[in-house]
Formats: C-alpha cells, sequence, structure tokens
C-alpha cells in the first residue's frame, strides 16, 4: 500500500519537475536547434522549423563574416589568463591566512570582500581615462589586469574557505620532519589543495567569461570577447537569427559544460561559504 | 603556535593581493570622487573647474535620475520576488525523489551559465520580437494580437529576462540549504500529526531563512549592477522607461562625456550599494566565528 502511494507520488513528481526542468531550459534547446538551420528557416513559425532541413552554413557564415574564431580566443585569453594569474596572487595569500591567521584575518579578509560590492558603475569614468591615456583601450592586457581585479577576492575567499579545512596538525608533523616551507606547499598543501584550486578554477573562468560590464566598455573590435562581439547583434542587417544562434552555440557550449562539472563548488563559491 | 618567522613569512604572502585590491579600491574611487566636484567634459578638454556640489545637484534633480532609481528598485525587487518564491517552489520539488534528478537539475541550472548578452538577445529576437519570436507565433496561432513586450512593457520584459538568468542561483542555493534538513526532524513532526503546509511553515522555512537572506543580498550586489541586458534590448527606453542607474550613469559618462556628471552619480550608485553591502558583510562575517 504504502509502496504503491510512494510509486505513484515518485511518478507525479518526475513529470512535473522534467515539464519545469525543460521549461526553464528550452531557450537553451531552442538556440541549439536554430543554429542548424538555415536563414531563411529560422524565421518560420516552431513547426516549420522543426521540419526544416538540418544545416551547417551558418557556423560556416558567422565565422567567414566576422572571424569568429578571434573573438572565441579573445575570451579564453581574457578568462584563463584573468584566473591563472588571480590565482598566482591568491594562493598565497589565502594559504597564509588558512594557517597562519593573525588578529586581523578576518578584517583583512571582510575588507577583501567588500572591495568585490564595490558597484562597476562607481569607477567606470576613472577606468576608462586610465586606460585611454595608458593605450590600455580595447587590449586584451588591459582587460586581463580588470578581470583579475575584480575576481581576486572570489578566488582569495573560495581558497580561503578551502584552505580551512585542511588539518593543520599535517603541517605541523611535515614541519617536525624537517620540511621547509617550500616542501610544505610542494609536498603537503599542495596535493591536499589540488581539488579545492581547481573548482575554484573553474569558476572563476566562468565568471570572467561571462563578464558583461567591462568587456563591453573597454572593447570596440580588436581585443573584443564573446560578450561584446554578441552584443553587436543587437543593430543587425538582415536576417540573422541562425548566425546569432550558432554564434551563441559556440560561446555558451563551453561554459556550460565546465559549469555542469562545477555546480557543486559554485554555491560555496558564490556565497562566500555562507552556504555549503 | 606560529612563530615570528612563520608571521613574516605570511604577511609576505599576503602582501600582493593586499596591495593590488587596495590600489585597485583607493585610487579609481579618489579619482571619481575628485571629478564629481569638476566641471569637466570630455568633449571640451582644458575647461576643468571646481564646482562644488553643482553636480550632485544636477544629478539629483534630473527627472531621469528619479526614473532610473525608480527602474533600479523595480528591477531588483520583481527580480528578488519572482526568483526567491520560484526558486523556493522549485527547491522543494527537485528535493523531492524522482526518476532523472540528475538530468533535469542540470537543465535547472544551465541558465545562470548563459553570458548576459546571449541570454538578453536570444529573448528579444527568439520569444519576443512580436513578428518573428515564439510569443509573436503563439499569439497568431492564439488568434490574438502580437504583443511587442520590449516596446510596450520594456522593464516587465528585462525582469523577466534577468530573472530566467538568476532563477537557477536561488533555486540552486536553496536546494543544497534544503538538503542539509535533518530528514528526522521532519518525520517526527510528520508523526506528531503536521500536515505539508505545517511542515513547510515551521520547520522548512525557517531552516531556509539564512540561505533566503544570503540568495537576497548576493543578487542584490548582482542586480544593481545589471547593465548588458539593458543596453543590447531597449537602449535604456523608450525614454527613460527601462533605464537604471548603472545605464544612466554610463550614458552619461561615455555617451555624453560629462565626467563630472557621471563621476557624481557615480558617488551616489556606491552609496546605494554599499547600504547593502553592510547587510551583507554582516550575515558573511557571522559564519567566519562559526
Amino acid at each position: 500500500m504504502a509502496r504503491a502511494a510512494t510509486t505513484q507520488r515518485k511518478a507525479i513528481v518526475t513529470v512535473a519537475a522534467w515539464i519545469v526542468g525543460i521549461a526553464i531550459f528550452f531557450p537553451i534547446l531552442w538556440i541549439v536547434i536554430l543554429s542548424f538551420k538555415s536563414e531563411g528557416d529560422a524565421i518560420r513559425t516552431p513547426l516549420e522549423v522543426l521540419r526544416a532541413q538540418w544545416t551547417l552554413e551558418s557556423y560556416t557564415t558567422v565565422q567567414e563574416r566576422s572571424n569568429y574564431l578571434r573573438h572565441f580566443w579573445n575570451s579564453v585569453v581574457l578568462s584563463v589568463g584573468s584566473t591563472l594569474i588571480g590565482l598566482i596572487i591568491a594562493v598565497p595569500a589565502a594559504w597564509a591566512m588558512a594557517f597562519v591567521p593573525g588578529k586581523r584575518t578576518k578584517d583583512v579578509l571582510m575588507w577583501m570582500l567588500s572591495t568585490k560590492m564595490l558597484p562597476p558603475v562607481g569607477v567606470l569614468v576613472p577606468i576608462y581615462l586610465i586606460f585611454r591615456d595608458l593605450g590600455l583601450l580595447d587590449s586584451r592586457v588591459g582587460l586581463v589586469i580588470v578581470l583579475t581585479l575584480i575576481n581576486l577576492p572570489i578566488i582569495i575567499w573560495m581558497l580561503y574557505t578551502y584552505f580551512r579545512e585542511i588539518p593543520g596538525e599535517i603541517l605541523e608533523a611535515a614541519r617536525m620532519d624537517g620540511a621547509t616551507l617550500r616542501d610544505e606547499i610542494l609536498y603537503v598543501l599542495t596535493p591536499m589543495a589540488v581539488p579545492g584550486i581547481a573548482s575554484t578554477l573553474l569558476l572563476n573562468i566562468i565568471l570572467a567569461w561571462n563578464e558583461a560590464f567591462w568587456t563591453l566598455n573597454l572593447t570596440a573590435a580588436k581585443a573584443a570577447p564573446l560578450t561584446a562581439f554578441i552584443a553587436s547583434y543587437s543593430s543587425p542587417e538582415g536576417l540573422f537569427y541562425a548566425k546569432l544562434s550558432a554564434a551563441s552555440t559556440m560561446a555558451i557550449a563551453p561554459i556550460l559544460i565546465m559549469g555542469w562539472f562545477s555546480q557543486k563548488q559554485l554555491v560555496r563559491g558564490l556565497t562566500f561559504g555562507a552556504v555549503k | 603556535m606560529a612563530t615570528q618567522h612563520s608571521r613574516a613569512a605570511a604577511r609576505l604572502m599576503i602582501s600582493p593581493a593586499v596591495l593590488l585590491l587596495l590600489g585597485w579600491m583607493i585610487v579609481p574611487l579618489s579619482m571619481t570622487l575628485y571629478f564629481s566636484f569638476l566641471r569637466y567634459n570630455l568633449l571640451m578638454p582644458g575647461m576643468e573647474e571646481f564646482t562644488g556640489w553643482t553636480n550632485y545637484r544636477f544629478f539629483l534633480t534630473d527627472p531621469a535620475f528619479f526614473a532610473a532609481l525608480t527602474n533600479t528598485l523595480l528591477l531588483v525587487g520583481g527580480v528578488l520576488l519572482i526568483t526567491v518564491i520560484g526558486g523556493t517552489l522549485l527547491a522543494l520539488l527537485l528535493d523531492q525523489p524522482f526518476w532523472g534528478q540528475g538530468i533535469v537539475r542540470i537543465m535547472v541550472i544551465a541558465p545562470f551559465f548563459v553570458m548576459p548578452t546571449v541570454s538578453a538577445l536570444v529573448w528579444k529576437n527568439m520569444f519576443m520580437n512580436p513578428v518573428n519570436g515564439l510569443f509573436g507565433h503563439a499569439a497568431h496561432w492564439l488568434g490574438l494580437e502580437p504583443y511587442d513586450f520590449l516596446s510596450q512593457a520594456p522593464l516587465m520584459s528585462i525582469i523577466g529576462i534577468v530573472s530566467w538568468q538568476w532563477l537557477p542561483f536561488a533555486t540552486l542555493i536553496l536546494l543544497t540549504a534544503l538538503q542539509s534538513l535533518d530528514q528526522e526532524q521532519l518525520e517526527a513532526a510528520e508523526m506528531d500529526g503536521a500536515g505539508a503546509v505545517q511542515r513547510f511553515g515551521y520547520i522548512m522555512l525557517p531552516h531556509l531563512a539564512r540561505a533566503i537572506t544570503v540568495v537576497i543580498l548576493i543578487q542584490t550586489i548582482f542586480l544593481l549592477s545589471i547593465f548588458a541586458e539593458i543596453l543590447v534590448t531597449t537602449n535604456g527606453g523608450p525614454g527613460t522607461a527601462s533605464t537604471n542607474l548603472t545605464y544612466l550613469i554610463y550614458m552619461q559618462s561615455l555617451l555624453q562625456f560629462d565626467v563630472g556628471g557621471g563621476s557624481a552619480g557615480g558617488v551616489i550608485a556606491i552609496i546605494l550599494a554599499n547600504i547593502v553591502a553592510i547587510f551583507l558583510m554582516r550575515m558573511i562575517g557571522k559564519n567566519l566565528d562559526a
């Protein structure tokens, strides 16, 4: 009796959850479908779209007409570059705060977090002018610097919450056995910290890839990553649904895959450890 | 246990991060503050002069400021309302056992990973476009007049788009919180005759309160700075109907080249964001002690 009731309940929940899930996912599914249709077919009614011939032509036109790969490469350089530089700066800082906490460690951490609360538009003008004077507008170097700085607090915080879970006694034991600071970091801490560092890396690449305030305001054509390139479709000429879909599909696919891998760490990273 | 030596090493390891963030904060912030008291337009170089509070007076008495402030509050409030209520309901649904949990979870989280310019343009063209969009097709099929969402209800449409992006975030965090709820407590309550509504109201909701607060605070920080979605859909229009504070300051500084006025707006945006930030920091700070 009870078993039948639970199975029935499970069936109802299954149907409801799948309907909601597909509804939320539908816009993404739809652009993937449109990206494999010709421009003329992409604006037809939904049923006609589904029946229309599948084709790869949008993918090739996007590349031929706008050098899509350059923007894709810009996105890769900006997100991976800023994340790696951020990690190089953040790992020692987080290590020190987690294992050699001082009286002011908490204050330093909170202050770092507070820099993240600064609305970007509040410093838009000075950053724009500094970049103009230094010739950094529309350059990858300039954007890597900005993206590193805006994500640094998140990187430090995420690493800090991971490092704090590593028992300090292990480090003391290593020290007793005569390990130097360098050995400690290289042979004891690093292997234990790699999972935390890996998820920090993933989450930050995602955040930097999708960043759309500074990338839109500080780039024109040369250094524009995908966020800015896709924004150029806001005032298109002629038919563009299939091309926009193809460009979008390629822009979100790598991040969707990384995002699915890092979904567990996402909560912790984005709430600064407040929800685990 | 920490020795003098390791303390010095620790300080050395923290200093690059601290110095960089300090520079990132102090240099542009003091420039913004300084510019906000100048008459400074990029179209008239060399004409800069000190004007006291004039920029603030102009910015604050501009009808566009009031409209932008209202729109900002509506945008933040509307998205919060939709995502928190929707996220709670979705989390309750997904927390039940059902077939294909992993796949549904992946589908629900997906919109969060879509870059803002893509989601805004896809909704604008493939869904909300009155002629070729799916909503237009649906209206046609039902025999209704197609509705031009972005020109007739621009702010509502943007609230809808942004909610789609942030619903996964709220759902994911609330779901994580729900899963840490003690199942035995729920079972005990059920044995004692508590109905589903009572269990939700007296056990689940208090347990979720903290996660909901975190969702509200973190989303508010990001939602105050919504920019790309407005830029690619409505450009803040028609008129100022969908201009928020971030977009207004952007227009003033980079489209009208009014550095002084834009900076005064920037200072005001910083003050507003700080009010939210103080609450958020308190929440996270408490967790640090635990």
